[in-house]
């Protein structure tokens, strides 16, 4: 009864915030309302008994790529966001949006994976640990693991040649 | 009455998050909010990575962990794109003075 509760309540944030990341016009309310729909991400996570996904989204996530946002705000310092009439694509982008995102919910709602149980008296099911998480990411998937320390090299050189003053 | 949340709920909010990602994308006019709102995508589809995974952990009886490594490696990715993106975006701004997309045109036809 209680997991209930919480998934609503986390639900209902995560959606508040994403409603208000659209509606802010200042950048730094819509970072603060995507922190917000990032940590209610990771209460749900830990409701989906995957501690460890939990911790990453709250230290990579919230705490490191939203701070580089914010700096980056408060750096450049542009104040309001300029409202100007919408390109021609806006509206039906917008409506395709909606379209896509209401046959992604129809299907989903009637897909037969979706009725299994995620929490509750029938959903008992061992919790992943870990350990075998780690285990897998240094055995099945160590290739991935490896390609993306290289991925993460050539960002950080990337972002220093763009940064960088020109001399 | 009981209170147990099937997956599909889970499922129905990454949906809608994700569906709100993509109107964000069409209609902000700034260039580090429409990064958030790739960010807000991103998000969604972890969601949904994390809930198949239970799903799965949930029918076969054992743990399955692929959804959350998948987890691991879109985060890593999303921290790469926000660093190379975030200098883009610096580098926009020293050079036009603006973060409107809308004055980012030299490509327009």
């Amino acid at each position: 009864m209680i997991p209930f509760f919480i998934f609503i309540i986390c639900a209902a944030l995560a959606v508040a915030g994403a409603i208000a990341l659209i509606w802010a016009r200042e950048p730094i309310h819509s970072a603060l309302a995507l922190i917000l729909v990032m940590v209610a991400l990771a209460v749900l996570y830990l409701l989906l008994g995957a501690p460890f996904i939990t911790a990453v989204q709250i230290i990579v996530y919230a705490g490191a790529i939203m701070v580089l946002f914010v700096f980056v705000i408060m750096v450049l310092n542009f104040g309001l966001e300029e409202r100007t009439n919408f390109s021609k694509l806006a509206i039906p982008g917008a409506i395709l949006g909606l379209a896509l995102m209401a046959e992604i919910a129809h299907w989903l709602w009637h897909a037969s994976i979706g009725r299994a149980l995620a929490n509750g008296p029938a959903a008992q099911v061992a919790e992943a640990s870990t350990r075998d998480l780690s285990e897998m990411l240094f055995s099945k998937y160590l290739f991935p693991f490896e390609a993306t320390s290289i991925l993460i090299l050539i960002a950080v050189l990337g972002a220093w040649v763009l940064a960088r003053k020109e001399s | 009455m009981t209170f147990a949340i099937p997956i599909s709920w889970y499922l129905v909010l990454s949906a809608v998050l994700f569906g709100l990602g993509v109107i964000a994308f069409v209609f902000k006019r700034n260039v580090i909010t429409i990064f958030m709102s790739i960010e807000l995508m991103l998000n969604a589809v972890n969601l949904a990575f994390v809930a198949f995974s239970r799903a799965h952990s949930q029918i076969s009886g054992a743990p399955n962990l692929d959804g959350l490594v998948f987890v691991l490696f879109v985060i890593v990715v999303a921290a790469a794109e926000a660093a190379v993106g975030l200098a883009i975006v610096i580098m926009l701004a020293q050079n036009r003075q603006s973060l409107n997309v809308e004055r980012v045109n030299l490509l327009k036809l």
